[in-house]
C-alpha cells in the first residue's frame, strides 16, 4: 500500500477528492453548498486530466464549466433565495420510490456495461503522451473530424439564436 | 520531464513575495497617487515619505475587531477573502518574469512553470476569481453585500467575453497559446500592441472592469450599496479583499505587458546582451542581462498599475445600465471585428501593414453607418 509512486498518491488523494465533492453536491441541504462543492468537484475532475497530460482539456473544464456555466448557476440560486425547508422534497414518500427505481436502474445498467466492456490495455511502448496536447487536439479536430466539428458549430449557432429569441422582449414589455 | 530542482523552488517563491510585496507597496502608491491628483500632501507620518504606510495598515487591520454577522453563513464567510487572495495569487505562477538564469551550467527559466497552455490558464483563473466576492457577498447575509456579489459576476462573465476575443485575436497573431512563446516572438521593440492596437484598448477596459477598478467598481459603489460586497467584513478579512485587489491590478498589469508590450523585450536588447556577455563573460553576462530584462518588465508593470491608478482619480464610475451596454453592446462587436480583421491580416500575408488597412476600412464603414443607427440603439 505505501509502495505507491507519487502520481499514483496524487490520483488517490484525487479521486477522494472527487468523490468527496460529488457526494457534498447530492447531500447538502443547502443549494448554495451544492453548487460550491460541484465546482471542487469540477477541479479534481481537470486535475485529473492534468494526470492523463490532457492539459488542454483540463483548463477548457476550468474556463467552461468552473468559470462560466457554475457562476451563472450561483447567480441565479442567489437570486432565487431558496429556504432549506422548500429543497426538502426527499420527505415525500413518491420521490422516494422515484429515486431508488431510477438509481436501482442505472446501477444494473452500469454492472452490465463494466462486465460487458472489454478494456484493452494500452502498450506503453507505443502510446504518444503528446495526444492530449492542443497541437495534436487540433490536427485531429480540423483534419479527421472537421465535418462534426462544423455540424457542432452549427448546432451552438442555433441555440444561441434561440437563446436570443428566448431572451429577447416582445414590444411594449417594459424591462423591470 | 524536468526534475524540480532548489534554484526552481527559490525563483518560485521569489515571485510568490515580490508578488505580495510589491501588492503591499501598491496600497502606497495609490495613496501617493491620489494625494498628487489631488494635490494634498499624502501619506508621510510612518517612516520616512510615508514608507511604512503599508506596514502600519496591516498593523492597523490587524488589530481591529474581527466581527462576523449572526446569520452568516460561518464558513463560507471566512472562505470567501480566502479565495479571492488564492486565485488572485494563482494566475503569476505561468508569467514569464525574465529570460533565464545560467547556474551550473544549467538553464532556468525565470517563471514558475512553463506550459504550453499558459495564456488559457490565465483567462480560467481569472474567471475564477468572481469566486470570492460572490462567496463572500452572500454569506454576509446583506441585501448589499449579496447587490455587490451579483453585480460582479454579472459584470466578469460579459466582460470576459470580449476578453477572451482580444486574446484569441493575440494568439493568431503569435500561433501559440504560451505566454513565454507569445512573449519571445516581440523580440527587440516587434510588440504586439503595434500590431493589435484596438485589441489592446479591448483588453485594457475589460481588464479593468475584471479588476473591480474605477471606473468599473459597481460591486463597491458605496453612494448605493454601502461598501458593495465586503460591507460585512472587518478586520483582517476586510483586509485580504483589499490586497487581492492589489494582487488582481499587480498580475493583470503583468499579463497586459506580457501580451501587448512585449514582456521582457527591450529595444535593443540584442545590443545590450552582446555588450555584457562580451564584459563579463558568456554565464554571468547571460544573467544580468536576463535582470535587465527584468528591469524592463517591472517598469512596463509599474507604468499599468500607475495607469489604474491614474484612471481610478480621474475617470468617475459609470453607471450599471452604461456598464452593460458598454460590455454587450459596444465591446463584444468591436472585439469580434478585431478577431476578422487580425485574420484577415494574417492570410493577406504582411500582418502589420494589413492590420492598419482593415482597422482604416472599418473606421470608415462605422463612422458613414453610424448616423443611419437608431439613436436609441446606441450605446451609452
Amino acid at each position: 500500500m505505501f509502495s505507491l509512486s507519487s502520481i499514483q498518491w496524487a490520483f488517490y488523494i484525487l479521486a477522494i477528492l472527487t468523490l468527496f465533492g460529488g457526494l457534498g453536491t447530492i447531500m447538502s441541504k443547502n443549494p448554495i453548498h451544492s453548487v460550491l462543492y460541484l465546482i471542487l468537484t469540477f477541479f479534481s475532475l481537470s486535475a485529473h486530466y492534468i494526470l492523463m497530460n490532457a492539459q488542454f482539456l483540463a483548463v477548457v473544464n476550468i474556463i467552461v464549466y468552473a468559470g462560466a456555466i457554475m457562476v451563472l448557476f450561483l447567480f441565479v440560486i442567489m437570486f432565487l433565495n431558496m429556504k432549506e425547508q422548500e429543497a426538502n422534497e426527499l420527505k415525500k414518500n413518491s420521490t422516494i420510490i422515484a429515486a431508488s427505481i431510477v438509481g436501482g436502474t442505472i446501477g444494473i445498467i452500469l454492472v452490465a456495461m463494466f462486465r460487458q466492456v472489454q478494456t484493452q490495455p494500452t502498450n506503453p511502448n507505443f502510446y504518444d503522451s503528446q495526444i492530449g496536447m492542443i497541437e495534436s487536439l487540433g490536427k485531429f479536430l480540423y483534419k479527421d473530424y472537421i465535418l462534426p466539428f462544423e455540424l457542432v458549430s452549427i448546432l451552438f449557432l442555433v441555440a444561441m439564436v434561440g437563446a436570443v429569441m428566448l431572451g429577447s422582449k416582445a414590444k411594449g414589455e417594459r424591462d423591470f | 520531464m524536468e526534475s524540480l530542482s532548489i534554484v526552481n523552488v527559490i525563483i518560485v517563491l521569489t515571485i510568490f513575495f515580490v508578488s505580495l510585496g510589491i501588492a503591499a507597496y501598491e496600497t502606497y502608491f495609490e495613496r501617493v497617487v491620489a494625494a498628487y491628483i489631488q494635490d494634498r500632501v499624502g501619506p508621510d507620518y510612518a517612516g520616512p515619505y510615508g514608507l511604512l504606510q503599508p506596514l502600519a495598515d496591516a498593523f492597523k487591520m490587524f488589530f481591529k475587531e474581527d466581527f462576523m454577522p449572526a446569520k452568516a453563513d460561518k464558513l463560507l464567510f471566512v472562505m470567501g477573502p480566502g479565495l479571492a487572495l488564492f486565485t488572485a495569487l494563482l494566475t503569476s505562477a505561468v508569467i514569464p518574469f525574465g529570460d533565464s538564469l545560467i547556474i551550473g551550467g544549467k538553464e532556468y527559466l525565470v517563471q514558475g512553470i512553463e506550459v504550453n497552455i499558459g495564456i488559457l490558464w490565465v483567462f480560467g483563473i481569472v474567471a475564477l476569481g468572481v469566486y470570492g466576492i460572490l462567496i463572500g457577498g452572500w454569506a454576509s447575509n446583506n441585501k448589499y453585500s449579496l447587490y455587490g456579489a451579483i453585480r460582479a459576476a454579472s459584470s466578469n462573465i460579459s466582460y470576459e467575453l470580449a476578453m477572451g476575443m482580444a486574446i484569441i485575436a493575440i494568439i493568431m497573431t503569435s500561433e501559440s497559446l504560451s505566454v513565454r512563446a507569445i512573449v519571445e516572438q516581440q523580440h527587440g521593440i516587434n510588440w504586439n500592441v503595434f500590431y493589435q492596437p484596438m485589441g489592446f484598448l479591448i483588453f485594457l477596459t475589460c481588464a479593468f472592469a475584471e479588476c473591480n477598478r474605477t471606473p468599473f467598481d459597481l460591486p463597491e459603489s458605496e453612494n448605493e450599496l454601502v461598501a458593495g460586497y465586503h460591507t460585512e467584513y472587518s478586520s483582517m478579512k476586510l483586509g485580504s479583499y483589499l490586497f487581492a485587489e492589489y494582487l488582481n491590478m499587480f498580475v493583470t498589469s503583468a499579463v497586459i505587458s506580457c501580451l501587448y508590450f512585449g514582456g521582457f523585450n527591450y529595444p535593443g536588447m540584442d545590443w545590450v546582451h552582446a555588450t555584457l556577455v562580451g564584459l563579463a563573460g558568456e554565464t554571468a553576462g547571460h544573467n544580468i542581462a536576463t535582470f535587465v530584462g527584468l528591469g524592463a518588465f517591472f517598469t512596463k508593470i509599474f507604468f499599468f498599475i500607475f495607469l489604474f491608478m491614474w484612471v481610478r482619480w480621474t475617470v468617475p464610475r459609470f453607471r450599471y445600465d452604461q456598464l452593460m451596454n458598454l460590455g454587450w453592446k459596444g465591446l463584444i462587436p468591436l472585439a469580434v471585428v478585431n478577431m476578422v480583421i487580425t485574420a484577415a491580416a494574417q492570410l493577406s500575408g504582411s500582418p502589420l501593414i494589413g492590420g492598419y488597412i482593415g482597422l482604416a476600412i472599418f473606421l470608415i464603414v462605422f463612422v458613414l453607418l453610424w448616423p443611419l443607427t437608431k439613436p436609441k440603439s446606441r450605446m451609452l
